[in-house]
């Protein structure tokens, strides 16, 4: 198993070489002149290039890549312009955020999702089926950000909080930055409560296109589960449905269902973009939409980077949680 | 459960089938196509939805970018302005029908280039193997590793933001999609004979690849180009809305909402509109997916 995950990390090296090489490529070679948007229009040309040979942006190209691959190995993913501090800092305090709604959000897809996919399949052709299936095709058809206004309109009597992650003055300081978790530990249940009705609105948000996702996952492996042989078995012997169900086929359904959630906790990171911006989530999403907007690139790169190394990890921690669910699967084999 | 449907209808054509193959097998595939009732609504409301983005611009109530100078709240639906109006006055209802010919135009030129590229690439790792095919596949994970809102994200800031470089970066973050489902169908189709008797008389590799087995492989490209076309209005949406779509004064629906966001309770129907339009175009081309898979595709 050691061995196992061992392997895949170094087959993860090529691949973070590869994203950095592409990031590299779009942020230094598409892009001419960031002194032009840093410095503003009026800035001489001696300015300019002052401040691009300060950058290191005056150097020949495979330079500047030797440069930024030495510095990424040490961990210095570059400076933002803005604000001047490291990135990895800037990623690094937001992270709390992101992850806590990401895995809010995967949390309730995978349940709700999950229970819609198991009921849709074994009412085959009810109305529950079909009401299943007109929920999971406007999960996938309606765009997050919609979703989210619709939300924030439905809402905005101040019911449920429709912005950031906790009020003002209950913010903790120090502790982990999951203030879910901060609040468990210091034992302040006003500040959970808190913490948890700012997380309703962006992780139902959030959720929404994940769940409709596993639902027809499920949905259709539970069905394909439910033709097999043993299944007739089960039935045959007498058990009574609700066992076969639960204890026979859902045990084998849910295999596949679990990669689905793996590749969904993925997106969500992705999909963190929008709903933070919506919610003003003050995570990684919206950082880099910020640093979009007021054309960091450095911030930009970094997030990037720093996202991609983290999408890659999840995905390879799915990769094991899969290779220990399914005993099919063998340790060491590299499955296409 | 149109699948054990469709079983029957082949079995009945068969002797059609006999008489002209080529024919009746586009004929068959209608056939079951029409028995799905929410694929045909698909069908008819993404043909609608093309008419108005082709033709919309001579139908609009007022021109899409015509402001007045003495409102500065947007208006609520009115008989003269069935959508109402934005901040400054512009006609939310022929902003939408405008907006419609930018998302499809881009949702289905994005894909166009995704799957030119995505055809290419993946036909040649398919058909070679060998290194280049590692070579382009190591690529594609790559690619794939990097979550593609923020390589659209990227493209954009330093390409900048006109409609060719929007529809080549949400094409560029699709490319992967089309690669490896073609490779997929390339690998497992050219150990046929035909591919065979095709390299015996002695065609080209690029006849082979083109003519002798795309024509074997479409239908499961026909399905997966229905769906990214959904997702690729979602991105220009999406994009829009983080202010890095098409640029202004043109009307675009993603756009259209973040200008908007700040009547998020003031005047919703800014917000509603345009939300709607991105929704039903999205909801129809993933009908007309599904359907067209259930058609074409019934193995996936």
């Amino acid at each position: 198993m050691i061995n196992y995950i061992f392997k895949r990390l170094i087959l993860l090296i090529p691949v973070v070489l590869g994203v950095a090489t592409i990031v590299f490529l779009i942020m230094r070679v598409f892009l001419t002149d960031p002194s032009q948007s840093v410095l503003g229009k009026y800035a001489t040309p001696e300015q300019r290039i002052e401040w691009r040979r300060d950058q290191g942006l005056e150097e020949p190209l495979h330079i500047q890549y030797f440069v930024f691959l030495k510095d990424l190995v040490s961990g210095n993913f570059g400076k933002s312009y803005k604000t001047n501090l490291p990135i990895s800092k800037e990623v690094f305090l937001r992270f709390p955020a992101t992850a806590e709604l990401a895995i809010s959000a995967i949390i309730l897809a995978s349940l709700v999702g999950v229970t819609i996919g198991v009921i849709s399949a074994v009412k085959k052709n009810s109305i529950f089926d079909n009401i299943g299936s007109v929920f999971s095709l406007m999960g996938v058809s309606i765009p997050v950000f919609w979703l989210g206004i619709l939300l924030v309109m439905a809402f905005c009597n101040g019911f449920i909080p429709t912005g950031d992650r906790i009020d003002m003055l209950l913010k903790p300081t120090g502790g982990t930055g999951f203030y879910l978790l901060d609040a468990l530990i210091l034992g302040r249940f006003n500040l959970f409560l808190d913490a948890f009705r700012h997380l309703i609105l962006p992780s139902c948000t959030l959720a929404m296109h994940s769940t409709a996702v596993i639902a027809r996952m499920t949905r259709s492996s539970v069905l394909e589960t439910l033709d097999q042989d043993y299944i007739r078995t089960a039935r045959a012997k007498g058990l009574p449905e609700r066992k076969v169900i639960i204890f026979h086929a859902l045990r084998n359904a849910l295999i596949p269902v679990i990669t689905v959630i793996g590749l969904q906790f993925g997106s969500l990171l992705a999909g963190a973009v929008l709903t933070e911006t919506i919610f003003s989530w003050p995570g990684i999403g919206k950082y880099t939409v910020e640093s979009v907007q007021s054309s960091d690139f450095p911030a930009v790169q970094g997030v990037v980077l720093v996202v991609a190394i983290i999408f890659i990890l999840v995905n390879l921690f799915v990769d094991v949680i899969y290779a220990l669910l399914d005993p099919k699967i063998k340790f060491g084999k590299r499955s296409e | 459960m149109s699948s054990e449907v469709s079983k029957e209808n082949n079995a009945s054509l068969e002797q059609v089938n006999l008489i002209d193959k080529q024919d009746s097998r586009f004929g068959d595939m209608w056939y079951s196509f029409k028995k799905n009732k929410i694929a045909v609504v698909g069908l008819v409301i993404a043909i609608f939805l093309i008419f108005v983005a082709i033709f919309g611009k001579f139908f609009t109530p007022f021109d899409p970018n015509l402001t007045e100078q003495d409102i500065l709240n947007p208006r609520p639906p009115s008989q003269e302005h069935w959508f109402g109006t934005d901040e400054q006055g512009r006609d939310i209802f022929s902003r939408i029908i405008n907006g419609a010919s930018v998302s499809i135009f881009v949702g289905v030129a994005s894909v166009g280039f995704s799957l030119l590229l995505g055809m290419v690439l993946g036909a040649i790792a398919g058909y070679y193997g060998g290194k280049i095919d590692t070579i382009i596949m190591r690529f594609i994970d790559i690619i794939l590793a990097i979550p593609s809102i923020l390589l659209a994200m990227c493209l954009i800031l330093t390409l900048g933001a006109g409609v060719g470089k929007i529809i080549m970066a949400i094409g560029f973050i699709s490319i992967p999609q089309y690669a490896r489902i073609i490779r997929g169908s390339i690998l497992s189709e050219k150990e046929n004979d035909y591919v065979e008797a095709a390299r015996i008389v002695g065609c080209s590799d690029f006849s082979i690849i083109f003519k002798t087995i795309l024509p074997n492989i479409v239908s499961g490209i026909i399905v997966r180009a229905a769906l990214g076309i959904s997702s690729a209005v979602l991105e220009v949406a999406a994009l829009g809305y983080l202010g890095l779509g098409i640029k202004p004064p043109q009307a675009e629906w993603g756009t259209m909402l973040s200008e908007s966001r700040k009547f998020v309770i003031q005047a919703p129907h800014t917000l509603l509109f345009p939300g709607l339009a991105i929704t039903l175009t999205v909801l129809a081309f993933n009908l007309l997916g599904d359907g067209l898979r259930d058609v074409l595709d019934p193995k996936s």
